[in-house]
Formats: C-alpha cells, structure tokens, sequence
C-alpha cells in the first residue's frame, strides 16, 4: 500500500512538472487549449466521484457546471466580484444545487435517474433564458478577458488541487462507503452505511466539482449565454468519462485532453466529422474496452507481472 | 368550451407522437432492461430517409411504408451488431452505449443532409372542419389516427401472432422460453425493429408539424421518456396512455396557465412523475 503511495505521490510530481513547465514550448494559443483540459478535467474529476465511485448516472452534469458559470458571471458582471473569488462560490452554489437534486434523486436508481439528469440538462438552456434580468438571456453576460498563460496556471492549479482533494476525500471511509454502495447496496447498508447520506454527499462533491469547472469556463471564455452549456456539453462529459476510465481519477486527464481535441482535429475531416467520430469511438470503447484509457493501462500492467 | 375541446383534441395530436415514441422506448425496455437513449435520434434519422424518398418523386404513404420497413431492418441490424455484445454487462455500460450511439446518429444526419431546416409535407390537410362552434385540423385528427392505428396494429401483433406470443415470453422469463424454443436473442433483435418502426411513424408525423432539422426529436423524446415514466416503464399500455395523457395536460396548462411557460415543463413535470414511481 505504502509502495503506491509513494508511486502515486511520484507519479502527481512528475506530472505537475510537466504541466508547469509546458506553456514555456507551447504557443500562447494552444495553451488556451491546454487550459481548457484542465477544464474538463475538473469536470470529469467530479462526475468519476459520482458515476465512477458511487455508481449513479448523471447525464446532467453540464447543467451544473451552467449553474457555477452564471453564478461566476453574475457576481462578476452585477456585482464586480473578483473572478478567483468567485470560483469557490461557484463550487458551493452548484454543490449545494447538486444536493438538493440529490435528495429527490435518491429514490431514483440507475436508469431513472439517468433520465431525470437527462431532463435537466435539456431544461437548463431555456430556464437560463427564462431568467433573463439575471442570466442576460440570449445575449449572455460578458466577462473580463484574461492571458491565456494566466488561465493554463489558473486551470491546472485547481485541476492540481481537485485531483489530491479527490484522493483524499476517496481515501476516508466516506470513500470507502461510495464504493460500497457501488458494489452492492444491499451489503453497504447492512453494515451500517446510510445510502441517502453517502448517495447525496456524492452528488453534492461532484456537482461542487462540475461548478468549479464550469465557473472556469465563464472566466476563460469571458463570456457565457444559455448555448455556452449545451446538452451536448452533458454527453461529451459521459464520454470522456467513459474513456479515461470509470472508476480512476488521473484516467480522466484522457478523456478531458479527448474532450478537447478530437472537434479540433476531427473536424480537418469534414466540419459534422466531430460528432460521428466521437460518437462512434463512445461505441467502440464500450464495446471493446470498457474499462477505458484507465482499464487499458492496468490491463497492460497486470500483463507484464508474471 | 368550443376551446377546451380543440385544446383536446391538438393535445391528442401531441400525444399520439409521444405515445408512439414511449411505447417504442417500452418495447426495447421490456425485451432487453435497457432505455435506447438513441430512439429519437433513429426516429429522426428515419424521418429523414422519409424526405429523401419524397424527394425523388415518391408519394408520401408508399414512401412512409418504405421508410418502415428500412427503419425496421435497421433496428434489428443495431442490435445484432451493438447492443447484443453487450448483454449481461451492467447498466451503466449499456446506458453509456445508447447515448454514443445517439451521439453518433445526430451526427451522421447532420453530416448526411446538412443541418438546415426543412420542409416535410403533410398528408392531410390542415383545413379545419366545424363540428358546433369548434374547429378541429384535419392534420390533428390524422396525427392521433395514425399514431392509434400504428399501436392498435402493434397490440394485435403482440396478442394474436406466435412471433408475438415469443417476444412477450423471451421479455417475460428468457431462460424458459429459450427452453421451449424461442430464439430469445433474435426476439429481442425483432423488439428493437419495431421500436425503429413505431419511432419511425412518429418522426414521420411530428415532422409536418415542428419542420424537420436534425435536433426535432430531443424535446420529443424528452416528454416520450416522462409518459413512459408517467405510465410505468414496463407498461404498453400506460406508456400509451401517458403520452395521449401527458399531450393533452401539456397543452390545455399552455392553454389556460400562460405562466407555465412552454420550454419550463420538462423538469417539473419529468421530475415529479419521476420520483413518484420508483
């Protein structure tokens, strides 16, 4: 165990190095890019507390990254907040969202609460325009423009952050009971977990995470309106999570760098390439390797030990 | 009162397409444990062949016969080729699955016929007729004969047929059945191709009404999974039910509560019907 540790420890080292030291050879416009991994990254980080950890299904996790973005925004905008402090007032504001959707919530299992997620992605664009007097409706709120560099440090210092709070919040028996409820409901309650306490504080951590995320978003595009949080913003979270890996934090750097750069790249296809290929390459992971990019990697590793 | 009732009775319009999509969203659930996430966008994909065929020159019922049985034979090839390697894995795979396909067929219809929004003809006309002081459309009348014809045949099929009799047996205990000879994995292929189908029809018919563009079956299937939920996942009937149910609801609180605003309803409603099932 201790031999992991000082692994996992060695591997973050290294990794925050690397990200430190990457915008020195990197334009200033692919830092943006690099940034908005870290973006995603948070996101995914709170959705694989979720669905990868405690085994409920969000397809609606773009609505509460929406509710940290306008919360963000609106401080900034109406109130002339500083943007960094908004940010943890963005997480809370969507945390405390994700636990009051947690609690009706609790009674839906698997599928209907996958729906019900599902619903609220869709209905969130058309509340945001409903509310225009805050939200700004179409037109959207504008924000102050930042340097690029200063987003990339700004991003992955709290990607940074989120990933050792993630690990430690996971490595504590609450950790241990979102996995027990995970792996049978029926055993964790008979040895005493309250699945309604645990089921809710997981939605609460990972919407706390998605409206980090998405207050980052308002920040580094300077502006949001009701299309900045599409339904498709939702669904690309599901598949990056998929294929970084259910179950495995650092696994969703994968899927955010996916998340981030197959449009751009796909998109030199044909301009509706995107879609199909992501699309399809969510097919194929979950036929072929459902695992992900994370179930790859042990695969590889339980191979090589004889 | 005159209003009420042709609040009714475009609200049974609305309803027969939801109802039509719930109940394909039942079928595959009954036959396989799985919410196909993709039914609207295969509906929507199909509607579109709809317009191809119309396009070159075929008139609307022989095209929409045409559009069935291609809708058909690509349900049942969707779940041969995907769906059915993942049986037995656990949900969550399966969910994520139907949602990459969804992903992957807005997709293709995008980059098959553009993103633009079209016209899609009607078969009937939208020329009212007077019955006392109301004034029903054609069209609405034709939407909920369609969508009731289209069930009504299915139902028969389910009670009267031997490969009916199979797809009830192989959704209600697939070990016994396959004892006793059904081809339970082919059953299960058959479920989705109806489903196709039924998505089809109501594609088909929602089409004159909101216009055709590839995102017209979101909202749609939206409001199929709350009457499929409304009605009970593994009911039929209640999804159909539902869906006429949750038209007519929708459209005469449009009616009368303006402040029940058209786009806020999904959540509301979705939600509390949600958690009062389960």
């Amino acid at each position: 165990m201790s031999r992991r540790l000082a692994l996992n420890t060695a591997g973050f080292v290294v990794a925050a190095l690397v990200v430190a030291v990457l915008p020195r050879f990197i334009s200033s416009y692919h830092a943006l890019e690099w940034a908005n991994v870290g973006i995603y990254f948070v996101a995914l980080l709170g959705l694989n507390v979720l669905t990868g950890y405690s085994g409920q299904v969000s397809l609606g996790h773009g609505a509460f990254m929406a509710i940290g973005g306008y919360t963000s925004a609106i401080l900034i905008a109406h109130h002339g907040v500083h943007d960094v402090w908004t940010i943890p007032l963005a997480g809370l504001v969507a945390g405390g969202a994700g636990l009051a959707f947690g609690l009706p919530a609790l009674r839906l299992t698997g599928l209907y609460l996958a729906l019900a997620t599902f619903a609220v992605a869709v209905a969130f664009p058309a509340l945001a325009r409903k509310f225009e007097r805050f939200t700004g409706g179409n037109a959207g709120l504008v924000l102050t423009l930042h340097t690029n560099d200063w987003l990339y440090y700004l991003s992955w210092s709290i990607a940074g952050a989120g990933l050792l709070l993630g690990w430690l919040v996971l490595a504590t028996p609450i950790g241990r009971s979102f996995r027990a409820l995970r792996d049978s409901e029926v055993a964790a309650i008979s040895s005493g977990i309250s699945p309604a306490l645990y089921k809710t504080l997981a939605f609460g951590i990972s919407s706390f995470y998605a409206g980090i995320a998405g207050s980052l978003v308002a920040i580094s595009t300077a502006y949001v309106n009701p299309q900045t949080f599409p339904i498709t913003l939702s669904l690309f979270l599901v598949v990056g999570l998929a294929v970084g890996g259910l179950g495995s934090l650092p696994g969703s750097v994968v899927g955010a760098i996916l998340i981030q750069f197959l449009p751009t790249y796909a998109a030199h296809v044909s301009k509706q390439a995107p879609q199909v290929i992501e699309g399809a390459i969510l097919v194929g992971v979950m036929l072929l390797l459902p695992g992900g990019a994370a179930g790859l990697f042990r695969l590889v590793q339980s191979s090589r030990q004889p | 009162m005159a209003q009420f009732w042709q609040q009714v009775v475009s609200g049974l319009a609305s309803g027969g397409i939801y109802a039509s999509l719930a109940l394909a969203l039942v079928i595959v659930y009954r036959s396989s444990g799985v919410i196909n996430f993709a039914q609207g966008e295969m509906a929507t994909f199909a509607t579109f062949l709809a317009w191809t065929f119309l396009h070159h020159g075929i008139s609307f019922w022989p095209a929409f016969a045409l559009t069935l049985a291609v809708a058909f034979a690509g349900g049942v090839a969707l779940e041969r080729v995907v769906i059915r390697p993942v049986e037995g894995r656990p949900v969550l795979t399966v969910v994520i699955l139907t949602i990459g396909l969804l992903i992957l067929i807005n997709g293709a219809t995008q980059w098959i016929w553009g993103g633009a929004v079209r016209k899609f003809p009607s078969p009937f006309s939208t020329r009212p007729i007077h019955v006392g002081s109301a004034a029903f459309s054609i069209q609405d009348i034709g939407i909920v004969g369609v969508c009731l014809v289209a069930v009504a045949l299915l139902t028969l099929f389910f009670r009267f047929t031997k490969l009916g009799l199979g797809l009830r047996a192989a959704a209600v205990n697939p070990e016994e059945s396959r004892l006793v000879g059904v081809r339970v994995g082919w059953m299960l292929a058959l479920g989705w191709g109806l489903s196709a189908a039924l998505g089809a029809v109501s594609g088909m018919m929602v089409a004159p009404v909101v216009f055709l563009d590839p995102n017209m079956m979101q909202g749609i299937l939206l409001y199929a999974f709350a009457a499929a939920v409304l009605g009970g996942l593994e009911s039929p009937v209640g999804a159909v039910v539902g869906g006429l149910a949750l038209g007519v609801l929708l459209n005469l609180l449009g009616t009368y509560f303006s402040t029940f605003g058209g786009e806020m309803r999904p959540t509301g409603l979705f939600g509390r019907t949600a958690v009062r099932r389960v």
